[in-house]
């Protein structure tokens, strides 16, 4: 009887509940809180945060939710709605954050009267990322409030209540994802209805509270240092940081954070037994329960994926009682992503029996530029176009086209961040190098590849430019560029390129020769020159025609 | 009950896709699921990897540990066999037998199949002539979807009818032609040596 109440409310707990992408989760929570707008640049692992948003506003023309030129411009675009006293999301990868770090840490000495979230996705592991920075250090770094989530409910929960800490707080709240759970569904009860958008309410005094003048800013930071006492006591209180202490067992605790639990749990017969253990949700963390822990064991393993940032916290650099073992000690990996067999070495346990065949080698499958892709005729074009010179350099940047540095195109040699290669070019060609070249797409060059052409075309630097212009933003699933291709030209133009030197080729297959011809003739001239090479992306095409076909 | 599946398939063949069928029968079913998925850089033309897990209580990791998948679930014979690790000693594994050649050099396909074969729960499908069969290729994420169903601890009914209501947008005829599918899928997949635990 008993058991068949339990299954029907299974059923119902079940189907009630939506499934959600940790990254949709994120966005539903903050339309849940009443959001007015959100903003950010594509990047896995955090794109379909907007995109769920913008889902949402193609059907009830709300919230505002757009694409922007890159994370700072979003960051700031989003600053100026709670500005005006509505609550505003803004969402990036965690190298993005980077980008809009300007913005990002002095925001937290503006007094924040309307909920401001930021969720940073970092990306342990590599995925699809250029590195694996931990964002609960910038959070930090900014003195800010840093919600980690461990599954798909807490990233609703969390990105719901975010906005109502922003503001008792008057402080941003970061809300720090992985890639693991940005990229893994399950059922999510949204709860209670969503609140209302809030009305237009400038703050009292902006001239106290967001002119960061020295003086102003001074008395800020004093606020903001003086508030991280409410942090921490908050922080004891919050649901989210949880301690189970184990009378039977006082030798050893675990440590969890965010996903790290999950995986913990995974290895355990049941859940409810185990040695003590602190799980921690919000940073900063709850140092009274970590003491109480402390005091009632002698050594904790800390589980977290990213940086040992817990792990760095609790071991200090003091003596003391207590033994932390972590990523640091060698219990468990210091890069790359956190996985359940990881832990359960770090457990001690057997690992699980596996299926194997001995001897068994396969050869690798790297992702690669699609068959037909514009990139691989603009690749043969740069070939030949650099044919007979003794030394090249092509600085390249972040996109689909940075598939090009593999086999058996070997077309680029670097990839360092969004608008890198035009900086980078620049640089080798003022200390003497030639011919330099730097590839970058569309939404690079938007992104942040027009300032380093203002620093080339002050220089009237010696190099090329090659702009690969495929309409869309393709490694993130063809977002919409910030601007059309089409005004890609009068940008370079309106920096000061000469117009003969700004060319327009086809990329296709058919026009590799004309292109490699133009290339050519560009990296023969001595002084700055940008070849546009245009074609649409074929996934883009696809996508657009879809769209236009509607239904069979 | 815990039921835990790796889907193996190389960028573009609809890997997601199929995890996505699979976890709306398991939520039918009124199990906990997660399912974990790859976006951005790797799904172009790279090996392809998912995570779907379901049970009668809460799942807590997204991801399948090593020796701990109920099933491997292949799109693609070397993707399949790739990822044989995650499978535990009386797993089973189900893939599709058509190469997807996009890389430098291909082993021996023969070789591959019979390393498969080797296997003790080993399913081979010819996915790809029985979507044509079932009316278009495109249907062959769903003869995959069929072709586990009797290892799946989920009702056929109630994958059928996910199939349904998935398809439904597309209009009676697409709806009509992926059931083709996914029966032909099952009927791929001799019964008694396919067993798996029902709820």
């Amino acid at each position: 009887m008993s058991e068949i109440l339990v299954e029907r409310s299974e059923e119902a707990r079940t189907t009630s509940a939506v499934v959600l992408l940790g990254n949709e989760a994120v966005a539903l929570g903050a339309l849940h809180a009443g959001i007015s707008a959100a903003y950010g640049y594509p990047g896995t692992p955090s794109t379909e945060i907007l995109e769920f948003l913008q889902a949402r506003a193609a059907a009830d023309g709300r919230p505002v939710a757009r694409w922007c030129a890159n994370e700072k411009t979003a960051y700031e675009a989003a600053l100026g709605v709670v500005m005006v006293g509505k609550r505003a999301l803004v969402s990036m990868k965690h190298v993005g954050l980077n980008v809009a770090a300007d913005p990002f840490v002095n925001s937290a000495l503006l007094g924040i009267h309307a909920g401001l979230v930021v969720v940073s996705c970092d990306d342990p592991g590599m995925h699809s990322s250029q590195n694996e920075q931990d964002s609960r250090h910038l959070a930090d770094f900014a003195r800010i409030l840093c919600l980690e989530p461990a599954d798909q409910q807490e990233a609703f929960d969390m990105a719901r209540a975010a906005f109502d800490l922003s503001e008792r707080f008057a402080l941003p709240v970061m809300v720090r994802l992985v890639t693991r759970l940005a990229h893994s569904r399950a059922g999510v009860l949204p709860g209670e209805p969503p609140a209302p958008e809030r009305t237009l309410r400038k703050p009292e005094d902006p001239g106290r509270t967001w002119t960061l003048l020295p003086s102003i800013a001074r008395a800020q930071w004093r606020r903001v240092l003086r508030t991280q006492r409410d942090l921490r006591a908050w922080a004891e209180e919050s649901p989210w940081n949880t301690l189970r202490l184990d009378p039977g067992n006082r030798d050893f605790g675990i440590v969890t954070a965010g996903i790290g639990r999950n995986y913990y749990l995974d290895n355990l017969n049941d859940p409810a037994a185990g040695p003590s253990h602190l799980h921690i949700g919000t940073f900063p963390i709850p140092a009274g329960k970590v003491r109480d822990l402390a005091r009632h064991v002698r050594s904790v393993l800390v589980i977290e994926d990213g940086y040992p940032i817990v792990e760095r916290m609790l071991r200090g650099v003091l003596t003391s009682g207590l033994e932390v073992w972590g990523k640091e000690t060698g219990h468990l990996p210091g890069d790359g992503e956190l996985t359940p067999d990881l832990v359960r070495k770090a457990l001690n346990k057997a690992p699980r029996e596996s299926f194997n065949l001995p001897g068994l080698s396969l050869p690798p499958r790297p992702p690669q530029l699609c068959q037909g892709c514009p990139h691989r005729d603009s690749y043969a074009a740069l070939h030949r176009a650099l044919e007979g010179f003794p030394e090249t350099l092509v600085a390249a940047d972040i996109g689909c086209y940075t598939l090009g540095a593999l086999p058996p195109f070997q077309a680029i040699e670097s990839c360092v961040c969004m608008g890198a290669s035009i900086g980078m070019a620049k640089g080798a060609s003022d200390a003497g190098f030639r011919p330099a070249v730097a590839v970058l797409g569309d939404s690079t060059f938007l992104h942040s590849g027009v300032t380093p052409l203002m620093d080339a075309v002050a220089a009237d630097a010696d190099m090329t430019v090659l702009i690969l212009d495929n309409g869309t933003v393709g490694m993130t699933g063809t977002q919409e560029t910030v601007l059309p291709s089409g005004r890609i030209r009068e940008i370079v133009l309106g920096v000061g390129v000469p117009a003969e030197h700004c060319r327009i080729v086809d990329a296709n297959p058919h026009a590799v020769d004309a292109m490699a011809k133009v290339l050519r003739e560009e990296i023969d001239h001595r002084g700055i020159s940008v070849v546009i090479a245009r074609r649409e992306c074929l996934e883009s095409l696809r996508r657009h025609r879809a769209e236009k076909g509607g239904r069979p | 009950m815990r039921y835990d599946i790796i889907l193996a398939g190389v960028g573009g063949q609809g890997v997601l896709s199929v995890a996505s069928l699979v976890a709306a029968g398991a939520l039918r079913g009124g199990y906990h699921v997660k399912q974990s998925e790859v976006h951005g850089m790797a799904q172009r033309g790279g090996s392809v990897l998912a995570h779907l897990r379901m049970g009668s209580r809460p799942v807590h990791s997204d991801i399948v540990p090593v020796g701990g998948a109920d099933l491997v679930l292949g799109m693609e014979p070397i993707e399949a066999l790739r990822h044989l690790p995650y499978l535990s000693a009386g797993g089973a594994i189900v893939t599709a037998v058509e190469p997807v050649r996009n890389m430098a050099s291909y082993p021996d396909l023969e070789g591959i199949l019979g390393k498969l074969r080797s296997l003790p729960k080993a399913f081979l499908v010819d996915a790809g002539d029985l979507a044509r069969r079932a009316g278009s290729p495109k249907t062959v994420n769903v003869v995959m979807v069929g072709a586990a169903s009797h290892l799946l601890p989920i009702f056929p009914g109630r994958l059928e009818e996910t199939i349904r209501e998935a398809f439904a947008a597309k209009g009676e005829e697409t709806v009509e032609m992926n059931l083709r599918a996914f029966r032909l899928g099952r009927e791929a997949v001799e019964p008694a040596r396919a067993q798996g635990p029902r709820a």
